[in-house]
């Protein structure tokens, strides 16, 4: 396998005197779709947050097309690897204004009207109150601000799980089709593993805070990793 | 001034006291054991401070009256601080932005000869420029601290944007500041219509002008207004620092003990 885009390697962390990650390894390869699964507590989330670095690793590492994050400027970082949480908190008192947040912040020039189309919404929302907006629109919107800064790489922190059934598949159609168009790498985090069989290409478990392994989805569905599915798909 | 002169008859004003115990024990407020400590935590620190300054007043010495104003700035300080409990460092934000406030406006009155250098003048002031900071700096601080705990979401979502914990946290640190600041703002906007300042009643009570009492409590007024800003405008930018990291993380455990 080639040098995957984002490496994890012997990753711990602690806060308040729990052990959150006990030594997580694994590669998300780029242009790929990775799906994070595991129980919840698994540290899902905090892995997810290890990466862009919004928060400190205890110790191990991330790497970023082999370099080590650590040694990145962490705003810099964030910008290559935007992230997607599971309430899209907007900012602004316009979409217009939601969407260029982070672009403004890093003085780069967006078109609010591309980005809107790229994430299939009107463009006659740009003017609407952000909050006026269904929960599954202002996703829309948080994922195309992160597209604003033109990122290399996606996290995706269960970014459907406050949607309903139907707007929950157009998301994910929305990742698969972001994921083609842009070439985007992306790391999802999911607990539904009828969703990561219809949106991820490589799957990671997580459990109790440790890497269980990495399977393609083929192999996570029906050859190699289907004892770990098993596994986990008794305490999802 | 007649029936004022005696500490006994002071006390006659206990009865006054006493409506509010019953109340409380009518009601069940529950409030009795704190009106009583109230009640002689006053008295005992009145007196205590009224013989300080008729003793510093006796030797008009300014060293001794910016002993006095320090120690006030640091009572003020560790007050402000066990109500933020849970901001780290809140003692040291606190003292700083009290004590600047405290040097600030009242080196401009004292530049300007607005009011004379004399302990007469300097420590009634400066009680009320330090106190009026202490509050503006308790009131920053919790909401800064109650405000990242509550809009986690939010500042992470900015972070995530490439935003500095900075630009992250300025909307919480616009709502404290507007939060300290309004209630004097809309004191001194009201004043002279809803209520008469303290200070202004104590000196037409005393026997001043009214016109002279007047012109005092504008400085008052307009020095409260410069303190507090300064106060609050410095715990918020002091402060918010101690919920990030250096590499403009939110800290994980919310600072909670």
């Amino acid at each position: 396998m080639d040098r995957p885009k984002i490496e994890v390697r012997g990753l711990w962390y602690w806060a308040g005197g729990t052990e959150i990650l006990k030594g997580v390894d694994a590669g998300m390869p780029g242009g790929e779709i990775t799906a994070v699964v595991g129980p919840s507590g698994a540290g899902k989330s905090t892995l997810l947050r290890a990466i862009n670095r919004l928060i400190e690793p205890s110790s191990g590492e991330v790497y970023l097309d082999g370099e080590p994050t650590g040694s990145l400027d962490p705003l810099e970082l964030r910008r290559r690897v935007g992230m997607v949480f599971q309430i899209p908190a907007l900012f602004g008192a316009s979409v217009e204004e939601a969407l260029l947040y982070g672009a403004h912040l890093s003085r780069k020039d967006a078109d609010p009207g591309r980005l809107l189309e790229m994430v299939g919404l009107d463009i006659s929302l740009a003017a609407r109150d952000p909050q006026a907006l269904s929960v599954g629109q202002q996703q829309r919107v948080s994922i195309a601000r992160t597209l604003a800064l033109e990122p290399e790489a996606l996290l995706l922190d269960e970014p459907t799980s406050a949607l309903d059934e139907a707007a929950r598949l157009r998301i994910e159609e929305l990742v698969r089709d972001l994921n083609v168009r842009l070439g985007l790498t992306m790391v999802f985090v999911s607990h539904d593993l009828a969703q990561v069989e219809r949106v991820a290409d490589r799957v990671v478990v997580l459990a109790k805070g440790k890497s269980m392994g990495s399977w393609d989805r083929a192999d996570f569905f029906s050859g190699a990793g289907e004892r770990a599915r098993r596994f986990i798909a008794g305490r999802l | 001034m007649e029936g004022l002169q005696t500490v006994g008859s002071a006390l006659l004003t206990l009865g006054l006291v006493a409506v509010a115990v019953v109340l409380s024990l009518y009601e069940r407020l529950g409030l009795e054991k704190d009106i009583g400590v109230a009640v002689v935590r006053s008295f005992v620190q009145l007196a205590a401070i009224g013989y300080v300054i008729d003793f510093i007043f006796g030797l008009d010495n300014l060293g001794l009256v910016t002993l006095l104003l320090a120690g006030m700035v640091l009572f003020a300080a560790w007050t402000s601080a066990r109500r933020a409990e849970e901001v780290p460092q809140a003692f040291l934000v606190a003292a700083v932005a009290v004590g600047v406030a405290a040097v600030a406006t009242l080196g401009v009155l004292l530049t300007l000869g607005i009011v004379p250098p004399t302990a007469r003048y300097l420590i009634p002031l400066g009680g009320m420029v330090i106190g009026n900071s202490m509050n503006a700096a308790s009131l920053t601080m919790t909401r800064i601290r109650d405000d990242v705990a509550e809009q986690r979401p939010k500042v992470e979502a900015a972070l995530a944007l490439g935003a500095t914990s900075r630009q992250a946290v300025s909307p919480i640190l616009r709502t404290a500041l507007q939060s300290a600041l309004i209630p004097l703002i809309d004191a001194t906007k009201t004043t002279g219509i809803i209520f008469l300042p303290g200070a202004m009643v104590g000196m037409i009570i005393a026997g001043a002008d009214p016109l002279e009492a007047v012109r005092l409590q504008i400085v008052v007024l307009y020095m409260l207004l410069g303190s507090v800003s300064i106060a609050a405008i410095l715990v918020g930018t002091l402060s918010y620092r101690s919920f990030f990291t250096p590499r403009h993380q939110l800290r994980t455990t919310p600072p909670e003990h």
